[in-house]
């Protein structure tokens, strides 16, 4: 655990994937592409579109104005409150996912401003255990919100997570209580909450503080839905259409406002919170 | 031959004896006496150490009392609304004005179906988009006259099909959260059979929880832990011991505020003996949230949920316990779907 010791655990380490080849193959078209093509194309495929996971750092380097993030997260990591073991201990999964991510947890918070306007900012990492949301994550996006309230700021989390973490049992699942209920607060004080959905928002984060935005945008290919593919057919055999759990299914479907391309999303959010401006 | 199978033999000849001893004037009291002592003595001896895998299957036992049975038992003139006044009535959860104890309640009640015809009508127990936000309608109307309101929890899960996902099932649950996050008026839940993650939880955002003593609360099945963790579904008893999902472990822990004890055997052995222990601890609940101010109230609600979690500070107090076991990569790989396809996880 020494490498969380101080607060330093967010380093944008671009460069700390451990593999330097050049070149990396799609796995949605099974092109090789040359890496340094598809980062300067926001991790997207340049040969087919397809959208490749960004990790916390990528994610918030594409969003804000550069250099004004500020990393704000409570210095905390999962306590393991039920001493799960499965095939492996949770134990060991936190620490292999802190080891993968240099993250103490599945979400980083902090200030940071989108063309000159402040803003607290959430973002999940799915690299860590699926994303999922246990207590240490609903502390971290209580924690935002209530620094939005005590800045009088807009609120943005961006959502990438399979949904709640099983290891924590109960307590995860009261997580989506816990931040529906600070979520009312930041309504109380009249402060806007923009949602933003990536692949996947899915499970106990969908049906929770995800859906609970003013604005709820989801980034083009997210996956977006409450039970996912293997449930329904495991549960109620059921069969699926092609566009099951898209964006564009979510979209048809009224759950959510906007669909924006990746690419867009930074112009998105400023040009949204330009409308918000003389609110906080 | 099992012990249960023993059991429900004995029940049977006491009844039979019973009877004979009704009808004949022969004297059997001598006899049944004894065999009812017997009977008493096995079911402690196969129910006072239960397994947690063996209260999910009391917990799910199609003879269990559901909440319609609480209704008639508990409650008095219970007037059901219905419809969410959009998309149509869910069967599998309902709302209606009661009375307990001469005062005027808000039920929201979840409710499963025991023959193959009723299971259809209520999705087995499963609710949907429609039956959430009839909730947050039900619940709302309570709030303007200041009605308490109790909902009770028996669900496998919420509905997970193509229909509930165009309905925003999961918009459903959260909005359902934040309306109880908010609601002026007293809450008081209670578990009384399966607890099915985000589908329980959505109307179990309370002042006051309660679970009897054989039901469940859990973010996902133990079948559902068992092959996304184990990778095994003949793993449910374990993950189920892992879970921690029992009412006496969530108690424990602090999660949940009392157990309502059951008849040996389960709350299906005796509905009156179950609902003469649920009943007073409700009433009881009610009576001393009424007493709070209604700002009071909605600040302890806040604080109970603001609170709820367990994590350390980074990097105190770590013991490599169990950094011998094994991990691999493709451990890794699983760990991240966890519930990405999981039952509503
Ligand atoms: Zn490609």
């Amino acid at each position: 655990m020494s490498i969380f010791k101080d607060k330093q655990y967010l380093r944008v380490n671009v460069d700390k994937a451990p593999d330097d080849s050049l070149w990396m193959k799609c796995k949605a078209c099974g092109e090789l592409v040359f890496k340094r093509r598809v980062r300067e194309n926001s991790n997207i495929c340049p040969s087919c579109g397809e959208y490749f996971f960004l990790t916390v750092e990528e994610r918030i380097e594409m969003l804000v104005d550069a250099d004004s993030f500020d990393n704000i997260s409570k210095s905390i990591e999962a306590d393991d409150p039920l001493h799960f073991v499965d095939r492996t201990s949770y134990q060991d999964r936190i620490e292999k996912a802190q080891g993968l991510t240099g993250l103490p947890d599945a979400i980083v918070v902090g200030r940071a401003t989108i063309t000159q306007s402040p803003v607290v900012l959430a973002v999940m990492d799915f690299r860590f255990i699926g994303g999922s949301m246990g207590s240490v994550m609903g502390e971290q996006i209580c924690h935002g919100m209530e620094t939005a309230i005590e800045d009088r700021c807009p609120f943005i989390l961006v959502s990438s997570s399979g949904g709640a973490r099983l290891q924590e049992g109960l307590f995860s699942l009261l997580q989506m209580a816990k931040t529906a209920a600070v979520r009312a607060k930041l309504a109380e004080a009249g402060l806007p909450f923009i949602s933003i959905m990536t692949y996947p928002t899915s499970g106990g984060v969908q049906a929770s503080i995800a859906s609970l935005g003013d604005i709820i945008i989801a980034e083009r290919g997210a996956m977006i839905g409450f039970a996912g593919r293997r449930v329904i057919q495991f549960t109620i055999a059921q069969e699926l259409p092609a566009d099951y759990q898209t964006d564009a299914f979510a979209f048809e479907h009224g759950a959510i406002d906007r669909v924006v391309q990746r690419a867009n999303m930074r112009e998105e959010l400023s040009s949204l919170l330009g409308f918000f401006v003389e609110v906080a | 031959m099992s012990d249960e199978r023993t059991l429900d033999l004995l029940e049977t000849k006491i009844e039979e004896l019973k009877q004979l001893n009704a009808m004949d004037g022969i004297d059997l009291s001598g006899e049944i006496t004894k065999l009812e002592k017997k009977l008493v003595e096995l079911r402690r001896k196969l129910y006072s150490n239960l397994s947690d895998w063996e209260r999910v299957k009391i917990a799910r036992n199609p003879k269990r009392p559901y909440a319609l049975d609480y209704i008639k038992l508990m409650f008095d003139g219970f007037y059901e609304i219905h419809g969410d006044r959009m998309i149509g009535d869910d069967r599998a959860l309902l709302t209606g004005l009661a009375q307990l104890d001469g005062r005027t309640v808000m039920l929201v009640a979840q409710q499963k179906g025991r023959t193959t015809e009723e299971n259809k009508e209520r999705y087995f127990g499963m609710t949907r988009p429609q039956g959430y936000r009839k909730a947050v309608r039900a619940m709302k109307l309570a709030e303007r006259f200041s009605f308490p309101v109790v909902t009770l929890i028996d669900t496998p899960g919420a509905y997970p099909g193509v229909e509930s996902e165009a309905s925003n099932i999961g918009g459903a649950i959260a909005e359902s959260l934040l309306a109880m996050s908010q609601l002026r008026t007293p809450i008081v839940s209670v578990v009384i059979g399966e607890g099915g993650s985000g589908g329980a939880l959505a109307i179990g955002l309370a002042d006051r929880v309660l679970m009897l003593e054989n039901a469940v609360y859990s973010v996902i099945t133990p079948e559902g832990a068992a092959a996304i963790l184990w990778k095994e579904k003949d793993r449910s008893q374990e993950a189920a011991a892992a879970l921690q999902l029992t009412a006496e472990h969530l108690l424990q822990l602090g999660l949940i505020d009392g157990v309502i004890p059951e008849p040996l055997g389960g709350a299906h052995k005796d509905f009156a003996m179950t609902v003469a222990a649920l009943k007073p601890s409700v009433v009881g609940l009610l009576d001393e949230l009424r007493s709070l101010g209604i700002d009071e109230l909605l600040d302890a609600r806040f604080r109970r949920y603001r609170a709820v979690g367990s994590f350390r500070e980074l990097g105190t107090s770590h013991e490599a316990s169990s950094s011998d076991e094994k991990v691999s990569s493709e451990n890794e790989a699983d760990a991240a779907i966890i519930s990405n396809d999981s039952p509503d996880a």
